[in-house]
């Protein structure tokens, strides 16, 4: 639905150059949730603000419901009508909500149609019909600055989905909120997309709407995706960052008298008992420390932290059965510990 | 001189203001509003970003403000002659006063207009809108109540410079002042006449605070727009 690539971004300014996009290849498919996570200053923003061409990239293309728009960009800062029909059928929503204070806030939805040229009647039809979709529609007559900040980011969604998009971009929507109208909002938007079928492309610096309503997610580092995925193929990953920030596995690292391993699952693997198998095997009794699984296609993928007694050279053997039935595992406080395989 | 002879005469400098100060708003603010918008768009960054465009219109605004009033009523004679046939009486000053009070304007409506937020330009752009749309929608709308706090300040500026309007034999409160007052020493007539003026300020002044102050507070935390309160209340 979204695909980028060789996106590159750089900013010049008084003779300094930042690049902020170092070559993003995005795919976003239909229908998901796709959540974009960095750092500030990670080039998450420059990324979401190329989708629509708000902002220029520098090189690349962008390819939105198979229309590539960095053909229709033209050339100068000014977008040409086919950028901005094309626009018009990208919802975007804002950490700031930008809606403007002198309209009510069923003049605000009405907007976008207005521009589309809608007729008056239909408009207010459409206007109130989205108010009661996000749960507003007894605010209809209110001005912006009479909500509260989760009611107006309400209003910012369904003035996005005015237009009838296919496609919501939402930039940093929640970073404003607290959490509890963070959770609403992100349910809100799980909502839509599995109502509407609407493709959502997030970025965000919370780890916590990632986990709570991504389908998939990428991990941007200086102006890089470093890995990218869906969140079952992120937790299968060995030494995946983003799945040990998604699901973080409690406990303490490997002493004298324990060691702490860290079993990946994937594939055929996890579909033995093989935690069982090892304690009946080696008559030892284990800990689980924590776990994050999950099942795709009827297999299990995940990660787990288990605990066993002794010191690491006490444990050879076991760990050495483990890695027999095809688990990656990885010995926490140990200077065996093997470097983290590159990310995927 | 006694009151019945100093009504007709301030009755009849009351319309000249009145006439002199209507009209040459209504130029200022129709010449001033698109000058001033367009500061903004072609400024560095602007929706319609073209430098040289921007240094040049800021350039004649810089040069017209800083003519002296009076200065730029003589030098214009040509002009307004070309424009309404004469260079004596009421029309001819609206001329000069129009050509002032666009500028001083244009300028109030560059700072207002740079007050709107960027993320409100950038919404109406994600949902298609072209440049006019967000003058229309956007820019305009959302400084509206600085805008007119910049219509009553460049009203009462006219009505200060209207007073060297009777140069040009055009009346006027401020003219009446001048000759009756000042000149002939009418004390009396002069106090009366600045004491109208005072009123008239006020009562604009007033007017303009309060339109601007309830289009503000319109969907504030605050609700409906105040009561009118005599005294000045924080805002």
């Amino acid at each position: 639905m979204i695909t980028t690539s060789g996106l590159t971004k750089v900013y010049r300014a008084r003779g300094r150059e930042v690049t902020a996009l170092d070559g993003v290849d995005l795919h976003v498919r239909e229908g998901e949730v796709y959540g974009v996570i960095g750092q500030s200053g990670a080039g998450k923003s420059s990324l979401i603000r190329c989708v629509n061409l708000l902002e220029r990239p520098t090189a690349g293309t962008v390819t939105v419901a198979g229309q590539d728009l960095t053909a229709l960009a033209g050339r100068g800062p000014r977008a040409g009508r086919e950028l901005r029909q094309a626009r018009s059928r990208i919802g975007m929503v804002f950490q700031h909500f930008n809606l403007l204070s002198s309209r009510t806030v069923q003049d605000n939805v009405e907007l976008p149609l207005e521009i589309l040229g809608t007729s008056g009647q239909e408009r207010s039809r459409k206007a109130l019909e989205l108010l009661d979709l996000v749960g507003l529609a007894d605010k209809a007559k209110s001005y912006p600055a009479q909500l509260s900040g989760g009611q107006k980011q309400r209003v910012g969604i369904a003035r996005a989905l005015a237009g009838d998009p296919k496609v919501l971009l939402s930039d940093e929507a929640t970073s404003a909120l607290d959490p509890e109208t963070t959770r609403s909002i992100l349910a809100l938007l799980r909502d839509l997309n599995r109502q509407l079928g609407l493709t959502v492309l997030l970025i965000t610096h919370e780890m916590d709407v990632v986990k709570s309503v991504c389908d998939s997610a990428a991990l941007m580092e200086n102006g890089r995706i470093v890995e990218s995925g869906t969140v079952s193929e992120l937790l299968a990953t060995p030494g995946s960052e983003l799945a040990s920030a998604l699901f973080p596995l409690g406990g303490e690292a490997s002493g004298e008298d324990r060691t702490v391993v860290d079993v990946t699952f994937q594939g055929e693997s996890a579909t033995q008992p093989v935690i069982s198998q090892l304690a009946r095997t080696y008559n030892i009794d284990i800990s689980i420390l924590g776990a994050a699984i999950d099942t795709v296609g009827g297999l299990q993928v995940g990660r787990m932290r288990i605990e066993l007694p002794g010191r690491y050279e006490d444990n050879v053997v076991p760990i050495g059965f483990l890695r027999e039935r095809g688990l990656r595992i990885d010995v926490l406080g140990h200077e065996t510990e093997p470097v983290k395989e590159g990310a995927k | 001189m006694t009151w019945s002879e100093m009504q007709p005469l301030l009755e009849q400098a009351c319309w000249d203001t009145l006439y002199m100060v209507g009209w040459s708003t209504l130029i200022a603010v129709v010449g001033g509003l698109p000058l001033g918008i367009l500061l903004v768009l072609t400024d560095r960054g602007g929706l319609l970003q073209n430098l040289t465009a921007n240094k040049v219109i800021g350039q004649v605004v810089n040069i017209a403000r800083s003519l002296p009033f009076i200065i730029l009523m003589v030098a214009l004679m040509g002009f307004t002659r070309s424009i309404t046939g004469t260079t004596i009486g009421v029309e001819a000053a609206i001329v000069p006063l129009a050509v002032g009070a666009i500028p001083f304007f244009a300028r109030l409506v560059e700072t207002a207009v740079r007050e709107v937020d960027h993320g409100l330009v950038e919404a109406v752009q994600s949902m298609g809108g072209n440049t006019w749309t967000i003058v229309r929608r956007v820019l305009v709308p959302e400084s509206l109540p600085s805008l007119i706090s910049s219509t009553t300040t460049t009203i009462v500026a006219l009505i200060g410079y209207s007073a060297m309007a009777g140069t040009v034999g055009a009346g006027g409160l401020g003219d009446i002042a001048i000759r009756y007052g000042y000149q002939r020493f009418e004390t009396q007539l002069m106090w009366v006449t600045v004491a109208i003026l005072a009123v008239v300020i006020s009562v604009i002044q007033f007017a303009g605070d309060y339109a601007a102050r309830s289009l503000h507070r319109r969907g504030s935390h605050a609700g409906p727009a105040p009561k009118l309160r005599l005294l000045k209340a924080a805002s």
